[in-house]
């Protein structure tokens, strides 16, 4: 049997399966990862969707052998550890979820789209075609776009002109900048990571 | 709880009710309580037919049916922690009654939300019929048990507390889960629960809070469960993985609906296939067990099998139809004077739950296991014992959390076909259906065919007759005969003689108006499909059909939608409801030509909602509803947040079933057999703005929640759409082409999945 080799949420796995096992079987029956569900198996449920190289796609009807030596991200690579992503936090926030059973797939789905499209309208969010079949698709969107505000504050409300911190006597080292100086820089490089967090796939950050 | 639960003693609570309290002997508190019986959650009732479900509905009956067990329904564990559990005896499928149960719960012990936590009981036996998931009752059912046994336990709690402190219990007081002295020492409920849980325990009153000092109950509470489904850490059964590695099963099934006996003709080959472990037949189809799913549907389709007929392969949609309008019982009032005659019909509509029928079995001459969904699952654990002869009592039946329902998970055909399968290949086995086959081969809402007579004459309305024929739908899933057992049995009733579909239609379908003459009658038609409750059951096509001919006759009166119904709406609390949703949907207001507002009312199993629409048609081909706006009675909200949720749902099946889901069933067997064919709606097809108002309390008794909302919106759409379009709303869905290319019949599944 072949052995295949890819990243899942951020970590290296080795599956011993058939070439054209499809990527959901051989998450749920092979590594035992379950975020990504069954609903149809012909990708038009999309309840599986995660991402493939930081792209949404479904495991359902892909082949092992077409994810080797690229990098998948399911629903439990999403969150940093116990830092949930903004858009995790957006569902909670909206209690969106009913039965659960399509929210990973929706949430991927989401996390997707507002990587292509960080400030989505309404006509956006209706290209999302994942199924419901509780009917959230209401908090969904609501979700969609408190998790868009969210994610572009960073971005939107840059450091102008940072508040000058007055540090005590002799606590910054002597770099040759000024003190307006280095905490600018700071705030910069902070926004920066935040906005590079929120933008980036978590997993692809490990990497 | 394993541990029997023995009644301990019984102390006088209240003046009016006494409380009888279990305890269950071990190092922690286990609680359970109920009032001594002839008292509890269902008064006498007195119907008054025919409108029987103003009095008496399914819910009290199904409460009725299980009084002799109500006070042993709830066991409520405080642990040494500090850790409140209670097991639940129902199914979480989407409705948040975990969640709700866990407020009832803080609320009347007087402990925060946060160390409350509220899980799924397995099968009780010793429940009979009280651990049924339907009929809108769970929260109905539970409510005062709940109330009662978190009440006992605080007593408890309270009087360890006092005796601990060596202070009379009078002087303690607990306050989110500390006791407090009045000298201001304190003690946690974990540092009581061993105390609390002393059989020679001195224990003083125990008294239900006042409803009006409810701090928790009746605001708006986030899914306790919603962090474990946003991260993917929730376990739905076939996340599960009790018996690590075991086989996986699919099942083939007929080309046509209960196709029958299968003949192999390349076993074999099959078993040959990578990772077939081995092939069985059973009475449904051949499973196939195998490594992975992936394989097991690979080893499914390969199969080679010859079947014989299956139980209708000679009806289709329009001839199933033709039936149901032929059995119509007739109409009382001649069409005499000014008559509106109206005719309807419904096509079959596929459950659809997201998570197909699934369950995992370890099922061995002796008894086993298993774990899945289940709204029934006493029913499910005797039906395998007695079906594999198998001695009573040796199933254990796990209760799952499970990927929506919407009435599905009534049935256990998951649990009854992975339990034979495992009693057959003799190993522990993982069964889940394909997409297609649990629309094609998986229960339906049967088609029904309706008609309305409603006469008028000036400003009144003197008569509203409503005949209803359908497939039969089955109920038998464990309570058939306890529903009509209690429904009879109750004082007064004159259904002795009516079947289970008679009772719950008439203890859910009822008239809000004052129309006169009223009548509602029900006759099935058995067509050996595949049927059960569906969200709403009857209400749905019954109340929404009659929602259209209000608006009709007031068009025909010459009112106005809203005026009309403000006139005729039986009671002062409906019309609120309808006042609230008309003001906040700004009723009346301009829309462009082909966008058009509508308007409907719905009250059952003690609850009233009114939806109000706005539906651009403009496209007639895709109409969108842009704007909904919807208020809720439900006498007592427990969580206004989950209640906004319901109702949402309720919203989506409306639009799902009035505009494009159904199912064509063509020679026996559904075309449709995925998401891309049966048409519920995605996004795009969903109001950007909803909102939704839940009341404050009203009759201070929780009512039905899960099933309230579809009517009413079911109603509103259809009359937007008739307002639009000028057309007449009569046979559902509206838009119903076959659109799609079918799957192959014989192999009930596709090529289209990759191996």
């Amino acid at each position: 049997v072949p052995k295949y080799s890819f990243m899942l949420n951020g970590k290296q796995v080795h599956v011993d399966a058939p070439a054209d096992l499809s990527v959901l079987w051989t998450l749920r029956d092979k590594l035992g990862v379950t975020g990504p569900k069954y609903g149809c198996g012909i990708n038009v449920c999309k309840a599986c969707t995660s991402h493939l190289d930081g792209k949404a796609f479904n495991p359902c009807v892909t082949n092992l052998r077409d994810v080797a030596g690229k990098e998948v991200t399911t629903i439990e690579g999403l969150a940093k550890g116990d830092k949930l992503h903004p858009v995790q936090e957006a569902w909670l926030e909206q209690d969106v979820a009913q039965c659960g059973y399509c929210q990973p797939g929706q949430i991927m789905a989401a996390v997707a789209l507002l990587k292509r499209i960080p400030n989505p309208t309404d006509a956006d969010i209706d290209t999302i075609d994942n199924v419901c079949r509780c009917g959230s698709y209401f908090r969904i969107r609501e979700a969609i776009k408190s998790a868009a505000a969210k994610m572009a504050q960073p971005v939107a409300l840059p450091p102008k002109k940072p508040t000058p911190i007055q540090p005590a006597e002799g606590s910054l080292p002597a770099t040759g900048l000024d003190t307006g100086m280095a905490v600018t820089g700071a705030t910069a490089v902070a926004a920066a990571a935040i906005v590079r967090y929120l933008r980036e796939d978590a997993a692809a950050e490990e990497i | 709880v394993s541990a029997p639960l023995d009644p301990l003693d019984e102390h006088s609570g209240t003046t009016r009710r006494r409380f009888l309290t279990y305890l269950v002997a071990g190092p922690t508190l286990v609680v359970a309580a109920g009032y001594a019986l002839g008292e509890g959650t269902a008064n006498a009732v007195v119907p008054t037919p025919p409108q029987l479900a103003d009095s008496l509905d399914l819910g009290d009956v199904l409460i009725l049916a299980a009084k002799d067990t109500e006070s042993k329904l709830i066991v409520i564990e405080v642990s040494a922690a500090g850790k409140v559990t209670c097991a639940l005896p129902r199914a979480e499928v989407g409705q948040g009654i975990t969640t709700a149960v866990a407020m009832i719960i803080a609320e009347e012990m007087d402990v925060p939300l946060d160390v409350v936590t509220v899980t799924l009981a397995d099968a009780r036996p010793e429940l009979m019929s009280g651990q049924l998931t339907g009929g809108s009752n769970s929260i109905r059912s539970v409510y005062t048990p709940t109330r009662n046994a978190a009440a006992a336990a605080k007593s408890r709690l309270t009087a360890a507390g006092a005796k601990k402190m060596g202070v009379p219990a009078s002087s303690v007081r607990m306050v989110d889960g500390v006791v407090t002295a009045a000298d201001g020492r304190t003690a946690t409920i974990g540092e009581l629960s061993a105390l609390a849980a002393d059989p020679n325990l001195v224990v003083g009153k125990a008294a239900l809070k006042d409803p009006a000092t409810f701090k928790l109950v009746g605001t708006p509470h986030n899914r306790k469960d919603a962090r474990a489904m946003v991260t993917g850490a929730l376990k739905y059964t076939n996340d599960l993985e009790p018996r690590p590695g075991c086989a996986r099963a699919m099942v083939r099934r007929p080309p046509t609906i209960k196709g029958t006996a299968p003949v192999i003709h390349n076993l074999a080959a099959v078993q040959k296939m990578p990772g077939i472990r081995k092939i069985v037949i059973i009475q449904t189809g051949v499973a196939v067990l195998a490594d992975t799913f992936g394989q097991a549907l690979d080893g499914k389709e390969a199969l080679e099998v010859t079947w014989g007929p299956g139980s209708v392969d000679h009806e289709s949609n329009a001839t199933i139809l033709a039936k149901l309008k032929a059995s119509q019982l007739p109409l009382t009032v001649p069409a005499i004077g000014t008559v509106i005659d109206a005719e309807f019909d419904f096509a079959p509509v596929s459950h659809a739950a997201m998570e197909t029928n699934t369950a995992i079995a370890d099922v061995k001459a002796g008894g086993g296991t298993v774990w899945s969904s289940m709204k029934s699952p006493i029913e499910a654990g005797a039906e395998i014992e007695k079906e594999l002869g198998l001695p009573t009592g040796s199933m254990t039946m796990h209760v799952t959390q499970g990927g929506g329902s919407f009435g599905r998970r009534l049935f256990y055909d998951g649990a009854l076909e992975a339990a034979r399968i495992s009693h057959a290949a003799g190993v522990p086995v993982k069964l889940m259906w394909t997409r297609i086959d649990d629309m094609r081969h998986g229960r339906t809402r049967g088609s029904s065919a309706h008609q309305i007579r409603a006469v008028y004459q000036g400003q009144n309305v003197l008569s509203f007759e409503h005949r209803v024929a359908a497939v039969e739908n089955d109920l038998t899933h464990g309570l058939g005969d306890a529903i009509t057992a209690a429904a009879a049995q109750s004082q007064g009733l004159p259904i002795g003689n009516m079947g289970y579909s008679q009772t719950v239609f008439t203890t859910t379908v009822k008239s809000p108006y004052n129309f006169g003459l009223t009548t509602q009658l029900l006759n099935e038609v058995n067509m050996d499909l595949n049927t059960a409750s569906w969200r709403s059951v009857y209400s749905a096509p019954t109340r929404g059909a009659e929602e259209i001919v209000v608006d009709e006759l007031a068009k025909a009166m010459g009112k106005d939608p809203l005026a009309f119904r403000r006139e005729f709406l039986a009671d002062a609390r409906y019309l609120t409801v309808l006042n609230k949703v008309a003001a906040l949907g700004k009723w009346g207001k301009a829309m462009p030509t082909g966008t058009a507002q509508g308007l409907a009312f719905h009250a059952e199993y003690k609850s009233c909602t009114a939806c109000l629409v706005e539906l651009d048609a403009r496209d007639r081909k895709n109409p969108r509803v842009t704007r909904a706006t919807i208020v809720g009675d439900y006498g007592r909200a427990i969580n206004p947040r989950g209640l906004e949720s319901q109702l949402l749902g309720g919203l989506t099946d409306a639009i799902a079933t009035v505009f494009k889901a159904g199912l064509h069933i063509v020679d026996g067997l559904p075309l449709e057999g995925s998401y891309s064919q049966f048409h519920f709606p995605r996004q795009k097809s969903i109001p950007p703005k909803v909102e939704i108002f839940i009341m404050p309390p009203t009759t201070g008794e929780p009512g039905g929640a899960g099933e309230l909302g579809l009517p009413a919106a079911v109603g509103a759409i259809c009359n937007a759409w008739a307002r639009a379009t000028g057309l007449k709303p009569r046979s559902f869905p509206l838009i119903f082409p076959v659109d799609f290319t079918p799957f192959t019949k014989n192999s009930g599944s596709t090529r289209v999945q990759p191996r």
